[in-house]
């Protein structure tokens, strides 16, 4: 597999839901820039607002990674989420279809994942959760 | 503290959605127009989010409530001027706005809302046409 190259990057504070607009819009700069078209822009925002509103539900908030990256010819957006919440405990259950142990509508980290073309969850109890998606331009 | 206004029209209720909302605005959105058509009596709701890029879990939550919470005190609710991008995103994120009709646009959603309430109460609609507070 062929590595990752960092074009640009930018870290937020997500610790507020007042936050989460800004972060929305920033996320679309990077996307615009690299020149994503609408319908794969609002995918990976529309998925960058579910992993935000997760990271505040469940862990009070965290630190977002925006990074425009390159792989081959492929340019894209990827998004790092981390958190030092509770974890989840299994994350195989979290990522079925129709389950949520939240008050969402159980769509959110399997509905996440099909928006994106990479989504990669790692998370330990007790310790925290990150959440890594990548977007190609093209994707 | 920030509103999204709601007009009054007939026996309509209008909002229009303009700006990215916030969990606190939203939820007040909600509040104010289940008030609002206990207070008015209105029978219908029309959402117009033409000017929304995104529409996530969470605005999705606060649509299907207005139109439950419409539904339950007899007036029905119509989402129009949905974005392409965010109608496909929508689909993929496997979220079915249930519980609202939804209408190409205002003019569309408006007729949708007139078939809904029947033919003999869209016509006294004159009656109180200025009968706002």
């Amino acid at each position: 597999m062929m590595t990752k190259m960092v074009l640009n990057k930018d870290s937020m504070r997500i610790e507020r839901e007042q936050d989460v607009v800004p972060f929305r819009n920033r996320v679309r700069e990077f996307a615009v820039k690299i020149g994503m078209g609408i319908v794969n822009q609002t995918k990976l925002i529309t998925a960058a607002s579910e992993l935000v509103r997760n990271m505040l539900k469940y862990a009070g908030g965290g630190a977002v990674l925006i990074e425009a990256i390159s792989q081959g010819r492929e340019t894209g957006i990827r998004l790092t989420f981390e958190d030092k919440g509770p974890g989840i405990g299994d994350i195989a259950l979290a990522m079925k279809d129709g389950y949520s142990s939240g008050k969402s509508l159980g769509i959110g980290l399997p509905g996440t994942k099909r928006l994106v073309n990479e989504f990669d969850i790692k998370s330990k109890t007790g310790e925290g959760t990150t959440v890594s998606i990548v977007k190609w331009k093209n994707g | 503290m920030e509103r999204i206004p709601i007009l009054r029209m007939g026996h309509f209720l209008l909002v229009t959605i303009q700006i990215d909302l916030y969990d606190r605005l939203a939820t007040n959105l909600e509040a104010d127009l289940v008030q609002m058509v206990n207070r008015t009596g209105a029978r219908g709701v029309l959402i117009d989010i033409s000017a929304l890029n995104i529409v996530d879990s969470f605005m999705g939550r606060i649509l299907g409530n207005i139109g439950s919470m419409s539904k339950i005190m007899d007036a029905e609710t119509v989402v129009v001027g949905m974005q392409p991008a965010v109608a496909i995103t929508l689909i993929e994120l496997g979220l079915e706005l249930k519980g609202v009709h939804t209408a190409l646009n205002v003019e569309k959603g408006m007729e949708l809302l007139k078939q809904k309430i029947g033919p003999a109460e869209a016509s006294d609609e004159d009656d109180d046409e200025d009968g706002t507070e």
